[in-house]
């Protein structure tokens, strides 16, 4: 039985065999005829597309979109770029070429070894890059000693250029030549030369701005060279991208924050748009298009100060007493307190066996919510904080713009943190203590913000909407960017009157008599500001150390001092101008952080920006620099 | 069978020395590997214009590597094969799980394992696997079974478990590649041709299901192979150049070494993929059909030890590694000459790369296995069996 079936399944795969070795003898006999087509038939159209015409295809790279601030002055531009190359067949000795080349431009021992390695390396007749960024002077010493440079080419392409260096590095970002492991899905990353936005706007838009590669038809001799262009598409060159930023406030910013590691930002309120963002120090982005030497890479990365970092998004900073406002106005909300009633400050309020301390030892007496915000009272906020507890708490700071990031656009940007009561169970497993409530009510212990969310909710206390910050006006195209939003912002939704008491112990803290800042009033006639101080310690203060008397703050560790924070809005009657301050230990808020903050609103107030027209998208067109006068 | 000899008797119970098995061997076959591969030695050192390195000394080492790894698998029991082909089976699954999890956890798209000489692909290992394991069930399915729906369902999961791993990495030529050679042993096996009729039918539907889970690379591959002028500078402007450089070598080509198309890189990969294209090039449709025939050669050898075996399970393989070399030749020649979309998939012995070598010298080997154990009777547990 098993033979007769075995011969029933040998008979089957014979016959199968047959038909199967029959197809493949077809498909075998498909690809002989595919080459008798192409080898014989069709021979000598190809032996001519080979031999004589053979066609190359090179891809033109398209010009990068400008990026210009809010009146049109360039940030981010193309510069000419002249680059010296040289043919090793054309020379008649490389290395005696190169020397005289030697004599006349600058060529380091360097570029003259990568030369020579890359020559070895491809065909005796493709150019090879000597040197980038020739100027004009060394440009006319090339043409003048040609005679004795056989090989030497000069070429003309284009380079990302940032004509304001340092000022605006970090929404600017900046770029640099493609990683390998990139996923290649353009084929103009693969030119050599290439640059792509790595960080900033450049990152962000980088699709828009890069634009579309054009392609060019070259008919190549046997040899590979050149004979003549035979078609050529040209690409389309990237978007120009408008930011909201004023750069002559965000170059003032700069050189006011000066040495110190600091952030600043400063919003239009009505608009949400951002006119100033600085972050110090700050580094130099022509140098990353360059290319960073790796000392210099290390010295950027391995700086305490951070410069890489855009603090202003990506630095997230106990708010301190910046934070008052938020529970003030959460207690307001609930009942908790009244703006009348007093708490009573001794200079310190017990919690079981611990002390808590106001900032002011001595004590500041009878409290009001007024007084106590111009004042800073500490014991006052420990009481009405933990009347109202940290939920109710963090439901205000996330109305006001905490605890989530703002979105406004740039990669990096951190969420900072608002702690609740769930919060620390889900990440710490451990319950809510009433101590940390105290903290909480002073800006301190686990809450963070960054400076663009304390300029937000300056933004959102001096309106009383909830405003969203933008950074970019328009591209000069409609449909790939988010329009800044044209419907009005969401009301926030608080009793006037609360805001109006709020608004008034940040008015008094520049321009009460016992204000903190009150010595950084603005010295505008009539405009006054509006703000607050927030001193934050990045180090417990042990008792032993506060019965000993605080140090003063030259003998403290410049990483142990306390930062100094401020935010602020102006003009009071009628505001339009947010802003937010931080100098990481820089020490007092009052004297470090609201002198910053007074003469950045000095100088915003002065140039008022967003009273004055902006560029529309002709004036982009002829590239106008400046504002009109 | 009163008139066979001493040996032919331990030939049925296949018990043989060392020795008997090598006498047994198609030494002819192997020559015609060897001399395969001996074209491709110069059409390496070809295409590192006019050196030895940096391929052809690695090639050659390799090729001697899978030379022996040919010879041992040749002298391995049949039934022993038989026996493991299910085990092989599932280890290169797990392998391929392996590679899809690590890249998954990796972040980038490894498709291999490095053993330091070579990288082993999974994908490629699973071509093998499949066959052993196809070719172990249907041995023990009658052919009424055969008939029945319900009995194809374990060596149908056989196929589209690894198949859509494979895709997954993405893989879509090594995918069909694998499909058409389990395609092959089920067809040889002797499932009725109405039942192919009715799954290609359900693929075709299939078509706009699957469309979206391709990768973007894959889906231009396709559409360019369509439409050549959508990527003037991606695939298509390789077929184009493939094309050129082929077609312009002529009847008899510009010479070894004179190709001025691939030297001048117009050619992209023209040691691995495009390397047909390079051998057409510079020895031109004599060349060319030449190897073609060489490769033909080795064919008839596969049909012919298949229709010499006595056991399903050594003519399944046979036919299956048969097919599967006919497929790498098929897919590779006719992508570069513009027949089929641009597909990663070798020349067979002529390639550089380490896996495929591996993949084809296996399944010589296991060719080579068949014949020397051509008249062992197998039972269809896979022991002796004297039915």
């Amino acid at each position: 039985m098993i033979i007769n079936r075995d011969n029933d399944r040998i008979r089957l795969f014979n016959r199968r065999a047959v038909a199967l070795g029959g197809g493949q003898s077809l498909l075998i006999s498909a690809l002989i005829g595919r080459m008798y087509y192409l080898q014989v038939v069709e021979a000598d159209r190809y032996r001519m597309l080979a031999e004589e015409n053979r066609i190359n295809l090179r891809l033109l790279p398209p010009p990068r979109g400008r990026v210009m601030d809010r009146f049109g002055e360039p940030l981010a531009v193309n510069r000419q770029n002249f680059r010296v190359l040289i043919v090793s067949e054309q020379t008649r000795d490389l290395a005696e070429t190169l020397d005289a080349l030697a004599n006349v431009i600058d060529m380091s021992e360097y570029d003259r070894d990568r030369v020579q390695k890359e020559v070895r390396r491809r065909r005796s007749f493709v150019p090879v890059t000597v040197r980038e960024n020739l100027n004009w002077e060394e440009m006319a010493r090339i043409q003048v000693n040609a005679p004795d440079l056989p090989g030497v080419i000069v070429d003309e392409g284009l380079m990302r250029h940032y004509p304001q260096n340092q000022t605006a590095a970090h929404v600017l970002g900046y770029v640099s030549s493609v990683d390998e492991d990139v996923l290649i899905d353009d084929p103009l990353l693969q030119l050599p030369g290439f640059r792509i936005g790595k960080a900033g706007m450049e990152q962000e838009f980088d699709l828009v701005l890069r634009g579309a590669g054009g392609t060019s038809q070259v008919e190549v001799n046997a040899l590979g060279r050149v004979i003549r262009e035979l078609e050529r598409k040209e690409g389309e060159a990237g978007k120009d991208l408008i930011l909201t930023l004023d750069q002559r406030l965000q170059r003032f910013t700069a050189e006011r924050l000066g040495a110190e590691s600091a952030a600043s930002v400063v919003m239009d309120i009505h608009t949400g748009e951002v006119l100033v963002m600085v972050s110090t120090p700050s580094y130099d982005p022509n140098a990353f298009n360059r290319g960073l030497t790796q000392r210099e890479w290390n010295a950027l990365v391995g700086d305490p100060r951070a410069p890489m970092t855009n603090k202003a998004i990506s630095g997230q900073y106990s708010p301190g007493s910046t934070f008052k406002m938020i529970v003030a106005l959460a207690a307001l909300e609930q009942g908790a307190i009244t703006a009348d009633q007093t708490v009573t400050c001794k200079g310190y309020t017990d919690l079981g066996s611990r002390r808590a301390h106001c900032w002011e030892g001595r004590g500041h007496g009878a409290m009001d919510m007024v007084q106590a915000i111009a004042q800073s009272c500490d014991v006052y906020f420990y009481e009405i904080a933990s009347r109202v507890g940290v939920d109710r708490i963090a439901e205000m700071a996330r109305r006001l713009g905490l605890g989530s990031s703002t979105g406004v656009g740039l990669a990096g940007e951190r969420d900072g943190l608002i702690p609740t009561e769930a919060w620390k169970r889900a990440t710490l497993g451990e319950s809510w203590q009433k101590g940390e409530t105290f903290n909480v009510g002073i800006g301190q212990g686990h809450v963070l913000a960054t400076p663009l969310q304390l300029a937000v909710m300056a933004s959102r206390l001096s309106t009383g909407l909830a405003v969203e910050p933008v950074l970019t006006r328009q591209m000069m195209m409609e449909d790939t960017v988010r329009q800044r939003p044209t419907k009005p912002f969401e009301v926030l939704d608080f009793d006037p009157a609360h805001l109006a008491i709020v608004r008034l112990g940040m008015f008094e803290v520049l321009n009460g008599p016992r204000g903190t800042a009150r010595a950084s009033q603005l010295k505008i006639p009539g405009v006054q500001m509006s703000g607050k101080t927030g001193t934050t310690q990045v180090k417990n203060i042990s008792m032993a150390e506060r019965e000993a008397g605080l140090p003063d703050i030259d003998e403290i560790p410049w990483n142990e001092r306390t930062h100094a924070l401020f935010v602020a809005y102006a003009p009071e009657e009628n505001p339009r101008y947010a802003l937010s301050v931080i100098v990481e230990h820089g020490g007092a808020a009052s004297i470090v952080a609201a002198p910053i903050a007074r003469d950045i609103m000095t100088e915003v107030l002065r140039l008022d920006p967003s009273r004055k027209p902006r560029i529309n998208d002709d004036q982009v067109a002829v590239s106008q620099p400046g504002a009109p006068a | 069978m009163t008139d066979t000899g001493f040996l032919a008797a331990r030939l049925r119970r296949g018990n043989m020395t060392l020795a008997e098995k090598l006498w047994q061997m198609s030494w002819s076959l192997v020559f015609w590997l060897c001399a395969i591969a001996t074209i491709g030695f110069f059409m390496l050192y070809s295409a590192a214009n006019a050196s030895l390195d940096p391929w052809t000394t690695r090639q050659a080492m390799r090729f001697g590597l899978g030379l022996v790894m040919l010879l041992t698998i040749a002298m391995i029991d049949i039934r022993l094969i038989m026996r493991y082909a299910y085990p092989f089976y599932a280890i290169v699954l797990a392998l391929l799980v392996f590679v899809e999890v690590r890249g998954v956890v990796g972040g980038g798209a490894q498709r291999w394992i490095d053993l330091g000489m070579i990288n082993l692909q999974p994908s490629e290992l699973i071509k093998v696997a499949l066959v052993l394991a196809l070719a172990r069930y249907f041995h023990s399915l009658s052919l009424e079974d055969t008939g029945r729906p319900v009995f194809l369902i374990v060596p149908l999961l056989m196929v589209f478990v690894p198949v859509m791993l494979i895709l997954r990495q993405p893989d879509l030529g090594t995918s069909l590649m694998v499909i058409m050679g389990a395609g092959v042993l089920f067809f040889m096996s002797g499932v009725r041709l109405w039942k192919f009729i009715t799954l290609i039918i359900t693929m075709l539907a299939a078509i706009p299901v699957a469309w979206p889970m391709l990768a973007e690379y894959q889906k231009n591959r396709v559409l360019t192979f369509i439409n050549p002028e959508r990527d003037p500078l991606g695939a298509g402007y390789h077929i184009l150049q493939s094309k050129i450089a082929l077609g312009s070598g002529g009847l008899f080509g510009k010479g070894f070494l004179q190709g001025t198309q691939s030297h001048l890189n117009f050619l992209p990969e023209q040691q691995t993929d495009f390397i047909f294209t390079m051998l057409a090039e510079e020895m031109g449709l004599v060349g060319g059909v030449t190897l073609i025939g060489l490769y033909v050669i080795v064919l008839i050898y596969g049909f012919a030890i298949a229709l010499r075996c006595r056991h399903q399970f050594g003519r399944l393989v046979a036919i299956g590694v048969t097919t599967t070399f006919f497929l790498y030749v098929f897919i590779n020649v006719a992508m570069v000459m513009g027949l089929i979309p641009v597909v990663g998939v070798p020349l067979p012995l002529i390639s550089y790369g380490g896996t495929a070598l591996l993949t084809i010298m296996i399944c010589m080997g296991l060719l080579m296995s068949v014949y020397v154990h051509r008249d062992v009777q197998i039972g269809v547990r896979g022991g002796y069996d004297d039915g």
